[in-house]
């Protein structure tokens, strides 16, 4: 698997003026030498993932909310007496942020739409997916609440569960694309498709950080 | 553009025909008229709920229906109204409008449009299925916890409501940034934002709203779901849970909803009065500002809603003082109306008496506001008709009458014919003096303490004339919307015909055909001004070089619309369709066991990955006369 994607031969890449005034000259603007598509903010995918992204802030954010507001209101916190077991939770936390590696030399190879080493990178991830997912299910176990025990267990699995949500829909969504990047049929916007999943992905790395902090720390301190 | 070239346009827009052809429409006007059809039928059945409930209250001790069923009816009215009518009928409006007015083929996701009407529809369908059954809410359309926890509303009513706002607020979401990515990367160039009809400024406010108010509710019907279900604690005070955080996600969403249905209107008024005063609307700037001004005060009022609650009385004061802010966006936009109606040739057509009404109505609806603001007052006002009498002179002056304004306004370009305007004025002045007359006393019998949500009262109280009144007035309302309805059934196919332009207006989706084609534009346009129909046009007046036997559309840039890139965009699908029913079993499955929440997201990923698998012969196609950035 080593073919490489390019422009289809005998298309010539035409000149391309860049307009500095919005529209040029003459009865018609003749769009046809523009491109098909483009990365990061030229392209509609991008706002579209800044908007789920936004979205997705807002929920987290409120539910870090609920968990401090309930625990302003509570005399005991943890109410069962036991924090969270740091193990787990910290060895995923270096997992994700490690994941932003190959997460990145995915986002830059699809961006120079460079097939085999999109590829590579992707599986790797995906590797990294299965790895997160499995040490995901570890650190539900050593909560040391549940969810109908009281309130507090109730938000600490609120928390992680969203979380869990965006890890396992995002390695699904993963999967689907290292798998067109292999069968095809490939053109030059799927390129854009990985690099847009790959921003999604550093969201869903980042927004962990806060909600790591608010399980493990926030029970302790 | 010759014939040929428009027929080929027209077969590249067209939906799929027949009957499997209609599940895979993905046109923006298909979606749209259908979206628009829905929630008004979703209106309509909120409408003849409230009926019942004022013949319930037209005399003492009535006997209409019981108290069972009468909680049932009002939880229905306001769910109904707030979440299948009023906020979904102006994303319903803007998905048609938006791509015209910017000069789009287009919304940018067509598929995820399609999708988010579906489930909209599955989510209505469900609530009202579960309402003949008996299983209809009953909690309120705000659903205070402990009353709509599992304690004191066993069985499977409050679900219903909780799941039906999963549909509703995943549909709007996903409006949401179908409309902003329309807005900011598919304007026609040259439309920079500076030169953005007000009306898609107010879209603009109005879907980044959503995006940080919708979640809020979101995660606190799902909360309460799970204690409803899986035994969760977050609102059961006895395990450390806290009755008020529902008040406040709840309210942290349910104010700026209010906004979400407020803004838009206020560009239906842009686009009418600059029609009908046959002048650019006053103050361009002012009223951008002020539309966003708006939109950030919004979420600084949610606690408002609960005075009458614990709270510390310096937080209250906070939230008094925004309150009265939002007085001044408001009133730089109706004073620069005025102006602009003052300095016009004003026209006076059936579309203008309803924006003129906006200014009697919200007027009112806003110093009643004013007046709830302050603490003491509220304490005093809270719970009883008083309340119910603002909200719904708010939200019809501020929502109803603008819309039907705006419907009279665009029908012509939905359809291609006029309403009628003998008819347009019975249903007007019906409609404004029935709902006066319906929701005026309901101020007075507040004052007089009677409580809102009572299912009947005793004739000791002195309270039947004002209720009577108030009966007589909603039936006024139901005439007046009984006429509108037969003004559109027959002006559809009988109307005069309205040709592209019937009001002289001057902004860009007047440019095209009525109806438009599927295509939108013949020839995508280019734009040199804010009404562009009424400047002179220097050249280029339009685009040329986008396929028109493909999808083909025009990205531009965020801020000066300079020409990006060209996007194709999908075709017809069944998989959105498909994808809908998935996910509607996925939601409707949960409400009787949460193992559904596992089972259930694998028809959805298969659906949406069928969705997006793309087709070989297509991608092929595109690949060959594909240019690299």
């Amino acid at each position: 698997m080593s073919e490489r994607y390019e422009q289809p031969r005998g298309h010539a890449q035409p000149e391309r003026p860049r307009p500095k005034e919005p529209v040029a000259a003459g009865a018609a603007l003749d769009v046809s030498a523009l491109p098909t598509f483009g990365f990061g903010q030229r392209s509609p995918m991008w706002w579209a993932t800044l908007g789920l992204i936004a979205i997705e802030s807002t929920v987290f954010a409120l539910a870090i909310m609920s968990y401090f507001y309930l625990r302003s209101h509570a005399s005991v916190w943890p109410m069962t007496g036991m924090p969270p077991d740091l193990l787990w939770g910290t060895l995923n936390t270096v997992i994700l942020v490690l994941s932003m590696v190959p997460n990145q030399l995915a986002k830059k190879a699809s961006e120079r739409m460079d097939l085999p080493q999109v590829r590579l990178w992707m599986v790797l991830c995906m590797l990294v997916s299965i790895a997160f997912l499995v040490v995901r299910g570890f650190e539900f176990a050593a909560l040391n609440t549940r969810w109908d025990s009281d309130a507090y267990g109730s938000i600490v699995w609120m928390l992680l569960g969203l979380h869990t949500t965006h890890l396992v829909t995002d390695a699904y969504d993963s999967g689907v694309l290292t798998v067109l990047m292999f069968t095809g049929p490939l053109e030059g916007k799927r390129f854009v498709d990985v690099s847009e999943n790959a921003t999604y992905w550093y969201f869903v790395v980042l927004s962990w950080l806060p909600i790591y902090a608010t399980i493990y720390f926030g029970a302790r301190y | 553009m010759t014939d040929r070239d428009a027929e080929l346009l027209e077969q590249t827009w067209r939906d799929p025909p027949g009957f499997f052809g209609w599940f895979c429409a993905i046109n923006h006007k298909t979606i749209a008229k259908r979206f628009m059809v829905t929630t008004f039928i979703f209106f309509v059945l909120a409408g003849t709920l409230a009926l019942v409930m004022r013949l319930q209250l037209a005399r003492p001790d009535g006997h209409v229906v019981g108290p069972d069923l009468y909680d049932q009816m009002f939880t229905m009215h306001g769910s109904t109204m707030m979440f299948l009518f009023a906020v979904p009928v102006m994303q319903a409006v803007a998905v048609y409008l938006v791509p015209l007015m910017v000069g789009a083929r287009s919304v940018a996701f067509p598929r995820m449009n399609a999708f988010a009407w579906w489930i909209f529809t599955f989510g209505g369908i469900m609530l009202y299925v579960a309402f003949f059954c008996n299983v209809g809410p009953d909690a309120g359309w705000f659903a205070y916890v402990p009353l709509s926890g599992p304690q004191y509303s066993p069985g499977k009513r409050v679900d219903m409501w909780a799941q039906m706002i999963t549909f509703t607020e995943l549909s709007g979401l996903m409006e949401a940034i179908i409309i902003i990515c329309t807005i900011l990367k598919m304007r026609a160039p040259g439309m920079t934002l500076n030169r953005m009809p007000l009306y898609v400024w107010t879209m603009l406010a109005t879907s980044f709203m959503v995006l940080f108010a919708l979640p809020a509710v979101m995660l606190s019907s799902t909360a309460l779901i799970c204690d409803r279900l899986i035994g969760t604690h977050f609102f059961n005070p006895g395990e450390g849970g806290d009755a008020l955080l529902w008040q406040h996600l709840f309210w942290f969403f349910g104010h700026p909803e209010v906004y979400l249905i407020f803004i838009p209107p206020l560009g239906f008024m842009s686009s009418i009065i600059a029609t009908f005063s046959r002048r650019p609307v006053v103050g361009y700037p002012a009223m951008v500002l002020a539309v966003i001004a708006t939109a950030f005060l919004a979420f600084g009022l949610w606690v408002h809603h609960m005075f009458a609650t614990n709270l510390p009385d310096l937080g209250k004061t906070f939230f008094t003082a925004a309150s009265l802010m939002i007085a001044i966006p408001s009133s730089v936009q109706i004073f620069c109306w005025i102006a602009t109606l003052g300095s016009g040739k004003v026209n006076i057509k059936t579309p203008l008496l309803f924006v003129l009404a906006f200014f009697v109505i919200l007027v009112a609806g806003g110093l009643t506001g004013l007046m709830l603001a302050s603490v003491s007052l509220d304490v005093q006002l809270h719970d009883t008709f008083f309340v119910v009498a603002h909200l719904h002179y708010v939200l019809f002056g501020g929502g109803v009458f603008p819309l039907f304004g705006a419907f009279y306004f665009w029908f012509p370009k939905f359809t291609g014919r006029m309403l009628s305007e003998r008819l347009g004025r019975w249903q007007f002045w019906l409609f404004f003096i029935g709902f006066n007359v319906t929701f005026f006393p309901m101020h007075i019998l507040g004052l007089q303490g009677m409580t809102r949500r009572i299912y009947t009262y005793p004739a000791q109280m002195g309270w039947e004339g004002m209720n009577m009144t108030a009966t007589i007035g909603s039936f006024m309302i139901a005439i007046s919307v009984l006429i509108f309805i037969v003004n559109v059934l027959k002006s559809r196919r009988h109307g005069a015909l309205a040709g592209p332009n019937p009001w002289g207006a001057g902004t860009l989706e007047w440019s095209t055909a009525s109806p438009p084609p599927a295509g939108n534009f013949e020839l995508a346009p280019v734009v040199h001004g804010r009404y562009p129909l009424w400047q002179e046009a220097p050249a280029p007046t339009h685009v040329t070089g986008l396929a028109n036997g493909d999808r083909e559309v025009l990205v531009t840039t965020v801020a000066d619309a300079l020409p990006d890139h060209r996007m194709t965009l999908p075709s017809p699908s069944p998989w959105p369709f498909w994808s809908a029913v998935a996910t509607t079993i996925l939601f409707i499955g949960s409400i009787f066991t949460p193992w559904a929440v596992v089972w259930g997201s694998v028809p959805v990923a298969i659906a949406a990955t069928c969705w997006f698998w793309p087709k070989r012969n297509e991608a092929e196609r595109r690949r060959r006369v594909e240019v690299h950035p």
